[in-house]
C-alpha cells in the first residue's frame, strides 16, 4: 500500500509540474504577449523595461531568453509550427536571410518606421530595426600617448611595420564583432584583394582571439594584455567612461573609424501567433522614443529612432563612423561559410 | 512470487524511464529525425574536415581523462586513506573548479598565457574535471576493509603490491565511473575547446553547434549528432558491461576507514593536498586577483545600475540547483537500484540510456526540447525545464556513485530484511536506501554544483527571464569597463565559495548521518 | 505443521534440490544434517520463499505457499553469516520484523527479545562493535523477536570458536524450546545437529537420503553413504 502511495504522489507531482504551465486562453487581446530575445537583450530587461506598455495597454510582456542571435533564429525556426513567443527580437543582417527564407515572420509595418532611416529598413517591412551596433577597432589611448606612435586611420597602415604584433581581432568563426570584421575587410577591399590584406597581417602577427571577452578583458593593453588595438565596439569608450571604477572626464579609449561594420538588430512578428495586433503595439513601443532613449545605456547600441537624443556619455566620448560597412543579408548567408574557410586557409593553414 | 517482485522493478524503472524517456530519447529522436528526413549524403569537402575533427574529439578526451587520473591520483589517495585536519576544505576547494563557467576559467587561463593550444585545452579539461576523480574514487577507497590490506601484506606483498593487486581491483568501479564522466565530459567539451582551442580545435560538439546554428545545417548536423552518440554509446556500452563484470560483492565497512597520517606519510599527505590545491589554485588566484583590484564586492552589493539584483540571482541559483538535485536524486536513485537489481540486456540499455545526456551535444537536446515539449503541456519555456536539463545531466552522477555501492550490498541483507516481513519497496527504503544514501549525497551534491554553475547546456533552451548567477558572470563579462570585469570577477569568486560551502555542507552531513545509523 | 513435498529447485540450469519430502510438526525441532553443497541452504530458501521452486509445494497447516512472498510467510531464517543490517544498531535489527508486522511495542519487545539471549542493554550497540557470539546472539533474537511460526537456522554457530559453541548450542535449543517453536536447523555437524533437534534429516546431493531419531537411522541406515556420513 505504502509503496502504491508513494508512487503517486511522485507521479502526481510531476504532473504538477508539468500542469504549473498552462497554455493561454484564446481572446484578442492577450493578458500576456511573449518576446523571445538572446541573452545580451534578455539579461538587462527588469521590471521597469516593458511596465510603461503594460500601463497603457493592460498587457504584460513576458521575455523569453535565448543563447544567441544564431540559436535564437533557429529555436524560432523550429518552433514555427506553434510558436514559442508573439515577438522575436535579435536578428542580426547575419541570419535574416534565413529567418525570412524559412518564413518565420509576419510583415508589419511600424507607425513608427518613418523615425528610422531608411538604410536601416527592411524593404518590406518583413522586420523592424530597433537598434543597431557599429563594431570597430578600439586603441588604448594611454598606450599611444606613452609610445608616441600615432593612431592608425586606415586599414591598410595596420600592415606597416610599426603595428606589428598591436592588433587583436576575433575569430570569424566563434564571434560576431570577428564576423563582422571580416565582412567589413571584404567590403572594404573587395572579394579580390582581401584575403591580401589579412596575410599580409598575418605576417604582422595579427592576434586571433576566440571571443571578444577574451580579446577585451585578456588580450587589450588596457587590461594587462598586449595589444593596444583591439576589435570591439563604437560603444566601448563610452561603457569605460560609464563603468569606471574612479569617475573620468575623458574615455580611456578611443575609437578607429576605418573598418567599422554597422549591425542591425531587428524585431519581427512571429507568424502565427494569435496576437497579430497586439504584437505590433509592442514593436510600436519598442521603436518609440521612449524605449528608444532607453537603449544605450541598457544595451550599449544605438537607437535605431533617429528622433531619441543619445545620453551625453555617447555624445562626449565616441564617434559614430560616417561611413561603416554593411552588407546585405542574402550576401552573408550565401557565402559565408566559404569565405569563413577561405580566411581560414589563409590563417591557419 | 517472480510476479510480485517484477511489479516492484516495473514501478521503480517506471519514473526514470518516463523522464528520460519524455526528456531525453523523445526530443532526441525528433530533432534527428527532422534532420536526417532532409539529408542528402555526399557533402563535398566536408569529410576530411569531419575525419579531422571526430579523431581530434576522441584523442582529445581520452588524453584529458588520462591526464585527469594522473593529476587527481595524490589528492584522491590522501583524502581516501587519511584524516587530517582541513580534509573536508580541501575536498570543498577541489570541487570549485568544476563549477566555474567556463568564459572565466578560459580569461584566467589566457591570463596566464595559456591560449590558443592544444595544452591550454587539456590542462582546461584537467582543471575542471579533477573533483569528479577524486569525489567518485574517494567514497569507495575510504570504505575498503583495512583488513583486506593487511591480509595482503601478512601474504608477503609489499605496500605498491597492495595497491596494485588489492586495492587498484577493489577500487575498479569507481574508477570506470569516474573516467566514464570524465570521458564523456570532454568528449562533448564545447566552451573550453571554443576559448582555448580556436578554430583548429573543433570537436565534435563544436562542430554540430557550428553547421546547426552558424551555418543552418540541420542534416549535417544530426547526421554529426548520431556519430557523436554512436561513439558515446559504444564506450558506454563496453564500459558497462567492464563494470557489471567487476563488480564485487565485497562487503563495504560501514564507515570511513580514515586513519591520522603516521609521521612517515604526514609530508606525503601534505605534499599531495597542498600541491594539488596550489596547482588547481593558480588560475583560481587569478581570478581572486582581479577581484580584488577595486571594490568590486562592494559594488556587487550596492551598484544596481550595473547588476540588476546580485541577491535575486543567487537566489534563483540556489532555487534552480535544489530543484535539479532534487529530482537527479530520486530518478537517479530510483534508476540505481533498477541497474544494479538486475544484470544483462535491459538493466545495460536503461544504463546506458541514462548515461547519454552527459554525452550527447547541447544543441541537440536544446532543439530537440522547442521541437518536442510543446504537448500535451507547453513545457519550451517553462522555467521547470531549466532544472529538468540540469538535472538530466546530474542524473548520471547519482547512478554512477551509487551503483557501486548498491551492487556491493550482499544479496542476503535484502534477504534477512524480506524473510522478516518487508515487502520490495520496505526492502528498498530499509536496506538499499539507508545504505546508499552516503554515496547519493555525493552525487547528489555533483547535481547541485552543476546545476549552479552550468552554462552551456541551458543556453540552448528557450528559458524564462530569470537571472541566475552564471547568466549575470556572461552579462557582466560582454560589456566593456573595469567595474564591470571586476564585478564578474568578484561574482565568479563568489559562486566559488557558495560552491565550496555547499560541498563542505554535505560532507559534513554525511558524518552527521553516520551517528544515526 | 510443515509439508515440504516433492520439491525441486533448479538454479541457473543446475538442478540443486531434486524430489525433496519433508514435514515438521508443531513445536518440533527438526535438524537438516548434510555436507558442504549438499542443497541444506537452498532448501531453507525455498521453504522461506526466496527461491522460487521449479516444481512441488511447501505447506502451512495444509494451505500452499507457493506464490507467497518471503515477507508474507511469517517465517523466521537466521543465515548462516547472519546478514545483521550494519547500518542500524542491535536495537534496530532486533525490532525489524516487529517494525514491519506493525508492532506498537517494539521498544519492550526488543529488550525483551535481546534479555532472553542474554544480551539484556546492548540496544544501542553497533553491529560493528560485537564479538561473533554476540553478533550470532543478535541475529538469533531478530529472528526470534517477531514470533514466527516456523523458525529456521542456517549453520547457527558455524563460524564460533568450539567452546562458544557447546555453549550456545545448549543456548539455542534451550530458547527454541521454552517458546515451543517448530524449527529447522541446518548444520554440517552430527553433534550438533543431534544436540539441538527432535529428528534428523540426513541430506546428500539435494534430496533427503534418510530421516528420522539418531539411533533409528544407525539402526537401519539407508545405504552405505549414510553410515560413512553418520560415522
Amino acid at each position: 500500500m505504502r509503496h502504491t502511495r508513494t508512487v503517486a504522489t511522485i507521479v502526481i507531482g510531476l504532473a504538477l509540474i508539468g500542469a504549473g504551465c498552462g497554455e493561454r486562453e484564446q481572446t484578442d487581446t492577450p493578458e500576456t504577449l511573449r518576446l523571445i530575445a538572446h541573452e545580451s537583450f534578455a539579461a538587462e530587461v527588469d521590471e521597469t523595461t516593458f511596465a510603461p506598455f503594460t500601463d497603457e495597454t493592460g498587457i504584460e510582456v513576458e521575455v523569453i531568453a535565448s543563447d544567441d542571435a544564431g540559436t535564437l533564429v533557429n529555436q524560432a525556426v523550429l518552433s514555427k509550427d506553434n510558436p514559442l513567443a508573439d515577438v522575436l527580437f535579435g536578428v542580426d543582417d547575419t541570419f535574416l536571410s534565413r529567418a525570412l527564407d524559412e518564413g518565420i515572420f509576419t510583415a508589419y509595418e511600424s507607425a513608427h518606421i518613418e523615425t528610422v532611416d531608411p538604410d536601416l529598413a527592411h524593404p518590406e517591412s518583413m522586420v523592424t530595426p530597433i537598434d543597431y551596433g557599429d563594431v570597430c577597432f578600439n586603441y588604448d589611448k594611454e598606450w599611444f600617448a606613452e609610445s608616441g606612435l600615432a593612431v592608425p586611420d586606415s586599414l591598410d597602415q595596420l600592415t606597416d611595420e610599426a603595428y606589428a604584433g598591436l592588433v587583436t581581432v576575433e575569430h570569424p568563426a566563434t564571434s560576431s564583432p570577428g564576423l563582422a570584421f571580416m565582412l567589413a575587410t571584404i567590403d572594404t577591399f573587395g572579394e579580390e584583394r582581401w584575403l591580401d590584406w589579412w596575410s599580409e597581417m598575418k605576417a604582422a602577427g595579427i592576434d586571433i582571439a576566440p571571443d571578444w571577452d577574451t580579446a577585451y578583458y585578456g588580450e587589450f593593453t588596457r587590461y594587462g594584455g598586449p595589444s593596444p588595438i583591439v576589435m570591439s565596439y563604437a560603444s566601448s569608450p563610452p561603457a569605460e567612461v560609464i563603468f569606471a571604477e574612479e569617475p573620468l572626464d575623458e574615455a580611456p579609449t578611443g575609437v578607429i573609424e576605418a573598418g567599422c561594420y554597422r549591425q542591425v538588430e531587428y524585431a519581427g512578428i512571429l507568424e502565427g501567433t494569435p496576437y497579430p495586433e497586439s504584437a505590433g503595439q509592442l514593436i510600436d513601443f519598442m521603436l518609440s522614443v521612449a524605449f528608444q532613449e532607453g537603449i544605450p545605456l541598457t544595451w550599449f547600441v544605438y537607437p535605431a529612432n533617429a528622433d531619441a537624443q543619445l545620453p551625453p556619455e555617447f555624445v562626449e566620448h565616441t564617434t559614430i563612423p560616417d561611413h561603416p560597412t554593411r552588407m546585405p543579408s542574402e550576401r552573408i548567408a550565401e557565402n559565408r561559410d566559404e569565405w569563413i574557410d577561405q580566411w581560414v586557409a589563409v590563417m591557419e593553414g | 512470487m517472480r510476479r510480485r517482485v517484477r511489479w516492484g522493478w516495473v514501478a521503480m524503472a517506471a519514473i526514470p524511464t518516463l523522464f528520460i524517456g519524455y526528456f531525453f530519447v523523445y526530443p532526441l529522436v525528433r530533432i534527428l529525425a527532422l534532420g536526417l528526413s532532409e539529408l542528402s549524403i555526399g557533402t563535398d569537402g566536408v569529410e576530411s574536415r569531419l575525419l579531422r575533427v571526430g579523431w581530434f574529439t576522441v584523442w582529445q578526451a581520452v588524453v584529458s581523462t588520462i591526464l585527469t587520473f594522473i593529476a587527481a591520483a595524490p589528492l584522491t589517495w590522501a583524502v581516501s586513506r587519511y584524516e587530517f585536519p582541513g580534509r573536508r576544505l580541501a575536498m570543498g576547494l577541489v570541487t570549485v573548479p568544476f563549477v566555474l563557467p567556463t568564459v572565466v576559467v578560459g580569461t584566467a587561463f589566457v591570463a596566464l598565457g595559456w591560449q590558443e593550444s592544444i595544452g591550454a585545452i587539456l590542462a582546461a579539461h584537467v582543471f575542471f574535471n579533477v573533483a569528479v576523480v577524486v569525489r567518485t574514487v574517494s567514497t569507495l577507497w575510504s570504505r575498503i576493509d583495512p583488513r583486506l590490506l593487511d591480509a595482503a601484506r601478512v601474504l608477503g606483498a609489499s605496500e605498491t603490491e597492495v595497491f596494485r593487486r588489492v586495492t587498484l581491483p577493489l577500487l575498479r568501479p569507481a574508477l570506470a565511473a569516474a573516467g566514464s564522466i570524465v570521458l564523456l565530459f570532454t568528449f562533448t567539451s564545447f566552451g573550453v575547446v571554443l576559448i582555448l582551442g580556436g578554430y583548429q580545435y573543433a570537436t565534435l560538439e563544436v562542430e554540430i553547434y557550428r553547421q546547426a546554428v552558424d551555418l543552418f545545417d540541420l542534416p549535417l548536423a544530426a547526421a554529426l549528432a548520431i556519430v557523436q552518440l554512436v561513439g558515446v554509446s559504444a564506450a558506454l556500452w563496453w564500459y558497462s558491461r567492464y563494470q557489471e563484470r567487476t563488480a564485487v560483492a565485497w562487503t563495504l565497512e560501514r564507515g570511513s576507514n580514515r586513519m591520522r597520517p603516521a609521521r612517515r606519510t604526514r609530508v606525503g599527505v601534505a605534499v599531495a593536498v597542498i600541491g594539488t590545491l596550489a596547482v588547481l589554485g593558480i588560475p583560481l588566484g587569478v581570478l581572486v586577483g582581479r577581484s580584488l583590484s577595486g571594490p568590486f564586492y562592494r559594488a556587487l552589493l550596492t551598484d544596481d545600475r550595473v547588476v540588476g539584483d546580485p541577491l535575486a540571482a543567487v537566489g534563483n541559483s540556489l532555487r534552480f540547483a535544489v530543484v535539479a538535485m532534487a529530482v537527479a536524486t530520486v530518478v537517479g536513485l530510483l534508476a540505481a537500484t533498477v541497474i544494479a537489481s538486475r544484470k544483462g540486456r535491459v538493466s545495460r540499455w536503461f544504463d546506458l540510456t541514462l548515461m547519454l545526456p552527459l554525452g550527447t551535444s547541447a544543441v541537440t537536446i536544446g532543439f530537440g526540447f522547442i521541437l518536442a515539449l510543446d504537448r500535451p503541456v507547453d513545457l519550451r519555456a517553462s522555467v521547470w525545464l531549466v532544472p529538468i536539463a540540469h538535472a538530466l545531466v546530474a542524473v548520471p552522477f547519482v547512478v554512477r556513485t551509487t551503483v557501486p555501492t548498491l551492487r556491493a550490498i550482499p544479496e542476503e541483507t535484502r534477504q534477512a530484511a524480506a524473510v522478516l516481513g518487508a515487502g520490495p519497496f520496505r526492502v528498498w527504503r530499509e536496506i538499499d536506501l539507508p545504505i546508499v544514501s552516503r554515496a547519493a549525497l555525493v552525487g547528489a551534491g555533483f547535481a547541485f554544483v552543476i546545476s549552479l554553475g552550468e552554462f552551456g547546456a541551458t543556453s540552448f533552451i528557450a528559458r524564462p527571464n530569470s537571472t541566475t548567477i552564471p547568466t549575470m558572470i556572461f552579462r557582466l563579462l560582454s560589456r566593456p569597463g573595469e567595474v564591470s570585469f571586476g564585478m564578474a570577477m568578484a561574482l565568479s569568486v563568489g559562486l566559488a565559495v557558495i560552491t565550496a560551502a555547499v560541498v563542505m555542507a554535505i560532507d559534513r552531513a554525511r558524518i552527521g548521518e553516520l551517528g544515526t545509523f | 505443521m510443515l509439508q515440504v513435498s516433492n520439491l525441486d529447485v533448479v538454479i541457473e540450469g543446475k538442478p540443486i534440490l531434486t524430489d525433496v519430502d519433508l514435514e515438521v510438526a508443531d513445536s518440533e525441532i527438526v535438524a537438516v544434517l548434510g555436507p558442504s553443497g549438499s542443497g541444506k541452504s537452498t532448501l531453507l530458501r525455498a521453504i522461506a520463499g526466496l527461491v522460487e521452486p521449479a516444481d512441488g509445494e511447501v505447506r502451512w497447516d495444509g494451505s500452499s505457499l507457493n506464490g507467497v512472498p518471503a515477507h508474507r510467510r511469517g517465517f523466521g531464517l537466521m543465515f548462516q553469516g547472519y546478514a545483521l543490517f550494519p547500518h542500524m544498531t542491535v536495537a534496530g535489527n532486533v525490532g525489524f520484523g516487529l517494525r514491519m508486522a506493525g508492532s506498537g511495542e517494539v521498544t519492550t519487545d526488543v529488550e525483551a527479545a535481546l534479555d532472553r539471549v542474554g544480551l539484556a542493554g546492548f540496544g544501542p550497540r553497533r553491529i560493528e562493535s560485537l564479538s561473533g557470539g554476540e553478533q550470532q546472539r543478535v541475529a538469533l533474537a531478530r529472528t526470534l523477536a517477531p514470533n514466527p511460526r516456523l523458525v529456521m537456522l542456517d549453520e547457527p554457530l558455524g563460524a564460533l570458536d568450539r567452546n562458544l559453541r557447546q555453549k550456545l548450542v545448549v543456548d539455542t535449543r534451550a530458547i527454541l524450546e521454552e517458546r515451543g517453536v517448530t524449527a529447522i536447523v541446518v548444520t554440517h555437524d552430527r553433534d550438533e545437529a543431534v544436540a539441538m533437534s527432535d529428528r534428523l534429516a540426513i541430506m546428500r546431493e539435494g534430496t533427503i537420503a534418510q530421516s528420522g531419531r539418531l539411533e533409528d537411522i544407525l539402526a537401519d541406515p539407508a545405504d552405505e553413504w549414510v553410515t560413512a556420513f553418520l560415522g
